[in-house]
């Protein structure tokens, strides 16, 4: 077994080990685009609609593999998608309103996002609010504050010189015409591989684990379980800061009302790729091949122009059965 | 068919259960007369619980055969064996304590009203006072079990037991946490059960009450039936059929640490009830041994040492320097190490693999720029542990929840001595374990003390803490009633002592 593993290093590295619990989520996905092709093969498996799916999944991948370092330690974030908001609104009052330079802007959006993983922290660990609480209050803090620093009307960055191309840009296309992938595609993957060393290979991976599994057991083995649990949020908030500049630069503006909601859908692609809500394991490729499956899903249903209510119907009950087959592979049931 | 007074209500026969790689129960044979107290009495491992809970259907058995009532009858789960008359009161208790005694009584089965539409509460309180005037018991059925003393709440599972019209009650240590007038009153319970013909199982360790309170016992060893006996058979002879074997090796000598450094002491410890003027010293190659009765205090000693607990007052110097307790942390940079009686609930990530659960108490060593991990070296100091204390894994990435009992313990230990960690405290570290892995543990242990650690062991088992301990300090109501060398002590000794209740004064016993 650990031969099969050792085989293929970049798979091992991307999912910790665990190749073949992933390969039935993935199996899935091929089989679902697999479905869609055969039903609608002029439409599905054009560049075009390609590319769409991928560009669709960015902001929703990162943002589910920040929820994958909080659900693994058996916490949750529900102010996720606000927060990405947040950041995409602060980004615009560095870049906009205070005409800072680009890359200023840009890590000032990270930076934002990792000091409100910071609060989260704090309120969970220090002032010992479940997580399901403090996060809740976060992302109607958060929303709120989005709508303040606004006034409720959306910022554009329509004079902010190269702020769209950090999402719509397409560097591989500069280089490969006839591979006009997004850059927001190839930052979901730089963010991915990143996470998954951040997550197996370092210590906050590991202390992200072990708080899931037995968080006692972490404490008495003398591990400064709240620090390492702000600075999981932290890391958690980082990245949605980079889902923040993505949106933003995809719509070219801060949009403070968006974000509600984005939570629940990157909480699903974890679940769907095999991450359990009790804490302790998860993959980032699995999460990334969760945000996908749900992509694909919805891209598929509305090529076969299946309305939209009916989508909503589909994709609950996928996510149901998605889970469900998880359990029965682990043998839980 | 005999005559029905003779005939057992329960008869058990070459009943046997494996579980993976433990054989807990090998053709065990028991047998309980209506109106007997029949004690079950044996080591910790000896397989007296497994066999209670497939009576109680809690497992399957794996062969053999049950008779109630001379039936063959195989039981499937715990339902069916309230249905079979057949109760059980765990050492745990199972009780919802935001509830009132009467509505966890006849929790899942509440009688309706109005259509079946509301709870008849007025008929339950009605049926739990009827339940409690049998017992003799003076309680309000609509008193919240939270507000019960453990001692009620176990004459509430007692009720509960006997709601189910039960003819056979088995009873998992149920003296553990009572005081002596509880006792009584169980007791009393007890007696007046059995005069109404209910048969009785009582595990317990306890030599005294059970001479007080059986009328056989039966003797089990290591998953086997060994005899049953009258309940007036001599102490000596019992103690002998439950141990059978003289009791390892190791002993041997106790090393002479009188000028050793005192590496670390607690001086006047003191946290509500639970702890009271503790003090005690620990040298360089000692082994004390802390013995009480379960709630003696002693776990909430070593938790207090370890900065796991607050304390309200006292101190803690390792070697000589007061020590800042605020949590763990403080205590395992002092180079203190702590091994709990839960292994599972405090010891282990059980979700992670052994390697990962070796290394999580010194993380910080095994970094690259502080960040990422060295997986080289966690690799080959998790593989030198894995050989020098013999666990048994597949490989370093096994999951911890797979491996055995004393192979999990080994693993905490292996956490511990690559944390370097000069103080150890083990708290009960065999229990749950099998017999051969339990040598294994005592040995390793010598060893440690040996290599200059000083050693701290929480024991139950009377006969493990006179083993391994150079010096034993016992307990007794969060104060420490005692001192005895570890030579030459005898059972007898610490029982009196752990069961030396407040106003009696602190006295050394030689």
């Amino acid at each position: 077994m650990s031969q099969t593993e050792s085989a293929n290093p970049l798979m091992r590295r991307l999912s910790g080990g665990q190749a073949k619990q992933k390969l039935l989520a993935f199996a899935s996905l091929i089989a679902l685009m697999v479905v869609f092709t055969v039903l609608k093969p002029d439409a599905f498996m054009t560049q075009d609609n390609i590319i769409g799916i991928l560009q669709s999944t960015t902001v929703i991948g990162v943002l589910a593999i920040a929820s994958t370092f909080i659900i693994i330690t058996s916490g949750i974030d529900l102010s996720v998608g606000v927060l990405m908001t947040f950041c995409a609104v602060m980004a615009g009052v560095f870049l906009v309103n205070l005409g800072l330079p680009l890359p200023v802007g840009v890590v000032g959006a990270i930076v934002v996002g990792a000091l409100c993983g910071v609060v989260s922290g704090l309120a969970i660990t220090r002032l010992k609010v479940p997580p399901f609480i403090a996060t809740l209050g976060m992302m109607m803090l958060l929303k709120g504050a989005s709508l303040i620093i606004t006034g409720t009307r959306p910022i554009y960055f329509s004079d902010v010189t190269g702020f769209d191309q950090i999402s719509l840009g397409s560097v591989i296309g500069h280089v490969f015409p006839s591979m006009p992938i997004p850059n927001g595609v190839l930052i979901l993957f730089m963010v991915a591989v990143l996470s998954a060393i951040v997550l197996n290979k370092t210590a906050l991976g590991r202390y992200t684990f072990a708080l899931g599994s037995n968080e006692e057991a972490v404490r008495l083995s003398g591990v400064n379980v709240n620090r390492w649990k702000v600075i999981i949020y932290a890391f958690g908030g980082g990245i949605c800061g980079i889902a923040g500049l993505l949106i933003a630069s995809r719509l070219n503006s801060a949009q403070p009302a968006l974000g509600q909601g984005y939570e629940l859908d990157a909480i699903a692609a974890v679940v769907i790729g095999g991450t359990s809500l009790s804490g302790g394991t998860g993959t980032i490729l699995g999460t990334i091949i969760g945000a996908f499956i749900m992509s694909v899903l919805i891209n598929g249903l509305r090529i076969m122009s299946v309305a939209q209510e009916w989508q909503m119907v589909l994709t609950g009950l996928i996510i149901i059965l998605a889970v469900y087959t998880d359990n029965l592979r682990r043998g839980k049931s | 068919m005999q005559r029905s007074s003779v005939q057992p209500l329960v008869s058990v026969h070459n009943l046997s259960k494996s579980f993976p790689g433990v054989k807990a129960l090998d053709q065990v044979r028991f047998d309980l007369m209506p109106g007997e107290v029949h004690a079950l009495m044996g080591e910790n491992g000896a397989g007296k619980s497994t066999l209670m809970k497939i009576l109680a259907g809690v497992y399957r058995k794996d062969s053999g055969e049950i008779l109630l009532d001379g039936q063959p009858v195989d039981i499937t789960s715990p339902a069916h064996a309230r249905a079979l008359a057949i109760g059980i009161i765990h050492q745990e208790l199972h009780l919802m304590p935001h509830l009132n005694a009467a509505q966890n009584i006849y929790l899942g089965r509440e009688p309706k009203k109005v259509f079946g539409l509301m709870l008849d509460e007025a008929r339950i309180n009605q049926d739990t006072r009827t339940l409690f005037q049998r017992m003799n018991l003076v309680l309000d059925p609509q008193t919240r079990v939270s507000e019960l003393t453990v001692a009620r709440q176990q004459m509430v599972e007692i009720a509960k037991a006997l709601s189910f019209q039960s003819r056979v009650l088995i009873m998992d240590e149920p003296t553990a946490a009572l005081n002596n007038v509880e006792i009584e009153d169980l007791f009393r319970i007890i007696r007046q059960l059995r005069a109404e013909g209910v048969g009785i199982v009582y595990i317990s360790h306890k030599m005294d009450e059970i001479q007080r309170i059986a009328d056989r016992i039966t003797v089990m060893r290591d998953g086997c039936y060994v005899d049953t006996v009258p309940a007036d058979t001599a102490m000596d002879r019992v103690i002998a059929m439950m141990v059978g074997r003289s009791l390892e090796q190791t002993a041997g000598h106790t090393p002479d640490t009188a000028a050793n450094e005192v590496l670390l002491e607690a001086r006047g410890l003191c946290r509500g009830r639970a702890i009271r003027d503790v003090s005690f010293q620990v040298k360089r190659g000692e082994i004390l041994g802390f013995a009480g009765l379960m709630g003696a205090g002693r776990t909430e000693v070593a938790r207090a040492v370890y900065g796991a607990d607050p304390l309200d007052g006292g101190e803690v110097r390792k070697r000589g320097q007061v020590l800042r307790l605020r949590s763990p942390q403080d205590a395992v940079r002092a180079g203190i190490g702590y091994l709990s009686e839960d292994r599972k609930q405090f010891g282990l990530a059980l979700g992670m693999d052994v390697a990962s659960n070796i290394t999580l108490p010194s993380l910080a060593r095994f970094l690259r720029l502080g960040a990422f991990l060295k997986g080289p070296a966690i690799q080959s100091i998790s593989a030198r542990m894995v050989e020098t204390l013999r666990i048994k894994t597949p490989s370093l990435s096994q999951i911890a929840r797979l491996l055995s009992g004393g192979n999990q313990q080994k693993v905490v230990i292996a956490k511990w001595l690559v944390r370097d960690c000069e103080v150890l405290i083990f708290d009960e570290p065999t229990r749950g374990i099998d017999v051969g892995a339990k040598s294994e543990i005592y040995k390793l242990l010598n060893d440690l003390a040996a290599q200059g650690r000083a050693i701290i062991v929480i024991s139950s088992e009377l006969p493990e803490i006179l083993l391994l301990s150079h010096r034993i300090l016992v307990m007794c109501e969060g104060r420490i009633t005692g001192e005895v060398p570890g030579r030459g002590a005898t059972q007898e000794q610490l029982m009196a002592l752990a069961t030396r209740r407040e106003i009696e004064s602190v006295a050394t016993v030689h």
